[in-house]
């Protein structure tokens, strides 16, 4: 059971009209993995994982969640499901403590509530209506909606669209908490990169309804097999050297300088070049 | 805390009961109705405002008869409270779950759907035993309503209020559908209810001064049958005159419209109800 993927895509397809939404991907998540998503707008990623949640009908290719097909899978399959929306602005006049008890009663085996709210830091807001909540707490209570199913598998679809960069780090604390302590799978969707190299252990990159890479976000793209740059300061003038081997280069470049190398950086291509170049060859 | 620390069970456990999760979804809803003071004021309130204004506006005893314009007010406002607290209600607040996300929430969850439905079932009976109580009360306090002590005049009204409660219900569900956002849902569920009342004979009394074109297309509908139903209950026979008919209450015509709209009401529900918004397709 533990070895079996969570998630297990191959050849989905969705079209909407003449559009391909989705072009024939396949996808493994293994179960306690956080997988990320990444991709533009309107790459496709909400398309694919409203398929996955089986709010939406595929038009080809076979998926497996849980062990069981979205499209046919009953009730039972959602106790092992949990869901944070998009967006949502309903149970705006219900208070969070009202909101989360409530979705318990829906799961046999339900986390506490009151324990929910204090893991998603909501506990001085337990009695306030969710109408009066900033956005950024509207979201943790959607995240501990998701989770007090006690869910295997929990999905996340651009959680933080929106959120300033100080929520952001923050939000991303919260699933690395609410996710590492239960090895609960995740499926992030996200268009930012800084988010995909924070939570996921692998990350797959959506253009245009295609996967165009899927690997973990250190050797994404061919990313730790690239030379490295190696640059430093020779009285004053910047020099850099390319290599396989940097450690080699530092070796050197130290019984050169007798010591400490001036101004001395290893630099190899950010994720974020990686990632624009990825996108960028299947660009307009 | 015991859930908490326990390790999970991949054994089947014990699925929770639809009933009993209807039940918290209708508390739930119930919650949610009376502290959201817009549905309060137009759903819930408005009847009775009206009936209170209308009835001391509204002067003269109907010939042949010791019945008052207001009185004769009361009960066909008891059809329009019933009325509005179930399809304008039901209208207005599934067209808004289905636009904010409430419907697509619990779609991604283990409940099942009838709990929704049932929920909503339950709210709207709270409700309209609530304004049929408010709009009883104002009435009695007011313009000197009897209540009748005849049982089977009781027997007359729990029937009409179920049938009416059920048929309305349901065409709200329905049309609920033809709202394209939640913006424009209250605009589109209250033009037939107000048209609907006019040609009813609620607001425009007694019935029988209607034009003919007017009262026949009323006459098609639940909420003519259901104030008719509910004069019968409380205002004397000696009002006969003024109805339409003038010699029964048609109580069987009543229960078969009525009745048939509860068939038609629910079939419209199976072909329409939509789990999805427009923008989600």
């Amino acid at each position: 059971m533990a070895n079996s993927p969570a998630v297990r895509v191959r050849g989905l397809t969705k079209r909407y009209g003449d559009k391909v939404a989705v072009d024939a991907i396949d996808l493994d998540i293994p179960s306690g993995q956080v997988f990320a998503l990444l991709g533009p707008n309107g790459a496709g990623k909400t398309t694919t994982v409203e398929i996955l949640e089986g709010y939406r009908d595929r038009d080809g290719g076979e998926v497996s969640v849980l062990g069981e097909d979205p499209q046919r899978a009953g009730r039972r399959w959602r106790y092992g499901i949990g869901i944070v929306l998009q967006e949502a602005s309903d149970l705006s006049e219900l208070t969070v403590l009202e909101t989360v008890r409530h979705f318990a009663r829906y799961y046999p085996d339900p986390r506490n509530p009151a324990e929910v709210i204090a893991d998603v830091g909501l506990t001085e807001q337990a009695r306030s209506r969710v109408r009066a909540l900033s956005g950024g707490q509207r979201r943790r209570l959607d995240v501990a909606v998701g989770i007090v199913g006690n869910p295997r598998l929990l999905f996340l679809d651009e959680p933080t669209t929106g959120f300033d960069p100080q929520a952001r780090r923050q939000f991303w604390e919260l699933i690395r908490s609410v996710v590492q302590e239960r090895g609960t799978t995740v499926l992030l969707t996200t268009h930012y990169l800084e988010e995909a190299e924070a939570l996921a252990d692998r990350i797959a990159i959506l253009v245009r309804g295609k996967i165009v890479a899927d690997s973990t976000p250190a050797s994404l793209g061919g990313r730790a097999e690239a030379k490295a740059v190696v640059s430093w300061s020779d009285n004053g003038e910047e020099r850099s050297l390319e290599s396989d081997d940097p450690g080699a280069v530092i070796a050197d470049l130290t019984a050169r300088y007798g010591g400490t190398v001036p101004g001395l950086k290893v630099t190899r291509p950010s994720l974020e070049d990686v990632y624009l170049k990825l996108i960028g060859s299947e660009g307009p | 805390m015991s859930t908490v620390d326990s390790p999970r069970q991949p054994a089947p456990l014990k699925d929770p009961s639809a009933t009993v999760l209807g039940l918290h979804r209708g508390v739930l809803e119930l919650k949610s109705f009376f502290r959201e003071w817009d549905q309060v004021v137009f759903t819930f309130a408005l009847p009775i405002v009206l009936l209170a204004l209308l009835g001391s506006l509204f002067q003269g005893v109907y010939e042949g008869s010791t019945v008052t314009a207001a009185q004769y007010l009361v009960p066909s406002m008891i059809a329009a409270g019933v009325a509005s607290a179930t399809f304008v209600n039901l209208g207005i607040g599934i067209g808004l779950d289905r636009d904010d996300g409430t419907l697509k929430r619990l779609r991604g969850t283990p409940m099942p759907r009838s709990a929704y439905f049932l929920g909503k079932v339950v709210m709207v009976l709270v409700i309209s035993i609530a304004e049929v109580v408010g709009i009883l009360a104002l009435g009695v306090l007011l313009f000197d309503v009897t209540l009748p002590t005849d049982a089977t005049r009781w027997v007359t009204f729990s029937w009409v209020f179920l049938l009416g409660v059920v048929a309305c219900s349901f065409l709200g569900i329905a049309a609920s559908s033809l709202a394209r956002t939640g913006r424009s849902v209250s605009a589109v569920m209250n033009l037939p209810y107000v048209v609907l009342a006019f040609v009813s004979g609620i607001f425009y009394t007694p019935v029988s001064a209607l034009p003919e074109p007017l009262a026949r297309l009323g006459a098609v509908f639940p909420l003519k049958w259901m104030a008719q139903g509910f004069r019968s209950v409380f205002l004397p026979d000696t009002i006969l005159p003024q109805e339409i008919v003038s010699t029964s209450w048609e109580h069987g015509r009543t229960a078969l419209v009525l009745g048939a709209w509860c068939v038609g009401g629910l079939i419209l529900c199976l072909a329409t109800f939509r789990w999805r918004g427009r923008r989600e397709r």
